[in-house]
């Protein structure tokens, strides 16, 4: 069970997500301290550990439009938030993808900050109301990454048997 | 049935006959770009060498292309340590095609690529950047990534797990008005498709209107297709392609064109009559909220921005001198100007355009990003308004969340310089 710590709105840019006045600061392991930093109230909340990880944010469609910075995909997988969104920008979605922010396309979903989710493969019950929404798969050409744990172990894996077979001939 | 510009690119691409939308293909990249967030692609790409044993090379390094332009010269320590990175990086890894902050060759990447002739026709280019759609332009399947995904291409040289993306053809015909520019046209065709109309897409830009456009107007169609949600832009190649390329770009020798089959499947066909389009107006906070100028109201705007990677180049920097040559900027406006790149720069400055310029109260910066995204420079104040002609305006670009962007041509930024307010340069200044 999760639950819905922010509710947003269609078209969330990757501006709000992680503003671009923090791109300087690029590495994974620093990037969380700047996620939503326009909305101080909710940054305060993750900077203190008061969102627990799995917790849910809701948006409409597109979410993750705009720059292609990754910062905006590094910056909720260090919260380890969960995106339900109606549907995401392409770039975001593969950047969440291949760093393994785990993301859930959800395109009728219904729900309010404070609503305690249940998230199936196939789809989405919210306890709170009682209402149920199908989930879309994500794209198929993305399967073999998530199933690798993400972009860096699967590239690592494609370079190691490509050295293993060059050594064989 | 035949093949889209981009199904044809991407057959090429990875050795097949045929590709179809909805494919999952590996195509072989022609050229790799990063700028300053290449810090961060050389971090993951020592991430996928690690604990492999073996020593961390590019695949190519005449294919990968880095341009300082984010942050230039760099606003901070971090900046220019992560900048210093890279150049380390370059040195070691034997990157050819790196271009630090220099006036003689130094400029905004979606430039740099062009007037380089780094980008060729029926070839695969992706940057760690979404405007990389801009090169489109010159025929390319040319489309944004990000970081890590960029450090999986310099290790194996190939786009992983590409889905071959369907294609919206849109037919431009008709002339255009006077002060109706390319970017009107951009603008107009997001309001249409919505800021998520062409998500996973591409859009292939035909009809008389596009063959009419020189290749700078093409680059600003394209650069601002992603505003639509779109994959890429792309433009068939023709004469006027081979024209920049040759004499613009000095490429040398054959150059390969070749354009869509003309049976090719599309998503969809769009017709757009460009001579009934007015000079458009993107009102804050998303680029697909686009309205003629006519139906603004009177904005009062603080700053004018006219430059960047949408219109920074020779003709957009043109129409500004030509409405401001003799005038002076409205007291209480700000005007700043990016050109694209520093050989704009030396263009303009040759032509006079400069000058006029900053004769009417412009101030010229060095070429660079930075204002647009609000990193470095001409950020916006509580309740100021910016009109610019760069190609976003959601909320906190330009560095400030109390702020609003507005974006626009060149003759409107300029027309709009005189007066202090949003105005239509069809009935000029004051």
């Amino acid at each position: 069970m999760a639950r819905v710590v922010l509710k947003l709105g269609d078209d969330v840019s990757t501006d709000i997500i992680y503003p671009g006045r923090y791109m300087a600061t690029v590495l994974p392991t620093e990037t969380p301290q700047y996620a939503f930093a326009d909305f101080p109230e909710f940054n305060a909340r993750l900077k203190n550990g008061e969102i627990p990880a799995g917790s849910v944010v809701v948006a409409g469609k597109n979410f993750g439009c705009g720059s292609s910075r990754e910062q905006a995909a590094s910056t909720l997988k260090g919260h380890e938030l969960v995106i339900v969104a109606k549907n995401f920008a392409r770039i975001f979605l593969q950047n969440a993808i291949n760093l393994g922010l785990k993301v859930v396309v959800c395109p009728e979903i219904e729900a309010e900050e404070g609503d305690e989710l249940e998230i199936l493969p196939d789809k989405i019950v919210n306890k709170t109301s009682g209402k149920e929404f199908r989930v879309e798969p994500l794209p198929a050409a993305r399967q073999a990454i998530i199933d690798a744990g993400g972009l860096v172990p699967y590239t690592r894996q494609r370079l190691l048997e490509k050295a293993a077979s060059r050594k064989k001939s | 049935m035949g093949m889209t510009m981009v199904e044809k690119i991407l057959a090429r691409a990875t050795g097949q006959k045929s590709v179809r939308a909805g494919e999952v293909v590996e195509p072989k990249v022609s050229l790799a770009m990063s700028h300053e967030n290449a810090a961060l692609v050389i971090n993951q790409f020592l991430e996928i060498y690690k604990d492999t044993g073996l020593q961390p090379k590019v695949w190519d390094p005449d294919k990968i292309a880095i341009i300082l332009d984010h942050r230039v010269p760099a606003e901070s320590s971090k900046t220019a340590t992560n900048q210093k990175k890279i150049r380390e990086f370059v040195a070691a890894q034997k990157i050819k095609k790196f271009h630090d902050i220099r006036g003689d060759e130094g400029g905004i990447c979606h430039q740099i690529l062009p007037e380089n002739g780094y980008v060729l026709p029926g070839t695969v280019v992706v940057g760690t950047d979404s405007h990389t759609t801009s090169h489109g332009a010159l025929g390319a399947f040319s489309f944004g990534i990000g970081a890590t995904e960029m450090a999986s291409v310099w290790a194996l040289g190939r786009a992983v797990n590409v889905e071959v993306p369907r294609t919206i053809k849109v037919v431009a015909r008709g002339r255009f008005p006077r002060y109706v520019l390319p970017k009107d046209f951009i603008l107009y065709l997001i309001g249409k498709i919505t800021a998520e109309g062409a998500n996973f897409k591409v859009l292939e830009y035909h009809g008389p209107a596009i063959e009419k456009m020189p290749t700078s107007g093409r680059l600003t169609i394209c650069n601002m297709s992603v505003e639509a949600g779109a994959t890429s832009g792309i433009v068939p190649p023709d004469k006027e392609t081979l024209r920049y390329l040759k004499e613009e770009a000095k490429v040398k020798g054959k150059i390969e064109v070749f354009g869509p089959d003309p049976d090719a499947e599309y998503d969809q066909v769009m017709e757009i009559d460009v001579s009934e389009l007015e000079p458009m107006v993107a009102c804050p906070h998303t680029v697909d909220n686009v309205k003629p100028v006519s139906q603004v109201g009177k904005v009062r705007v603080d700053q004018i921005v006219i430059g960047s990677c949408t219109n920074g180049r020779l003709d957009d920097l043109a129409v500004a001198a030509r409405i401001l040559k003799g005038k002076k900027i409205a007291r209480g406006v700000r005007m700043l100007v990016f050109p694209a790149s520093f050989r704009i720069y030396q263009q303009a400055l040759k032509l006079g355009y400069i000058a006029d310029l900053v004769k009417a109260g412009a101030v010229v910066m060095n070429p660079g990003c930075g204002c647009c995204l609000g990193v470095h420079q001409g950020a916006l104040g509580d309740g100021e308004v910016a009109l610019s002609t760069t190609n976003r305006n959601f909320k906190g670009r330009m560095g400030n969340p109390k702020a609003d962007v507005y974006l626009c041509s060149p003759a409107v930024a300029a027309a709009s310089a005189l007066t202090g307010y949003i105005t239509d340069p069809r009935k000029g200044g004051k």
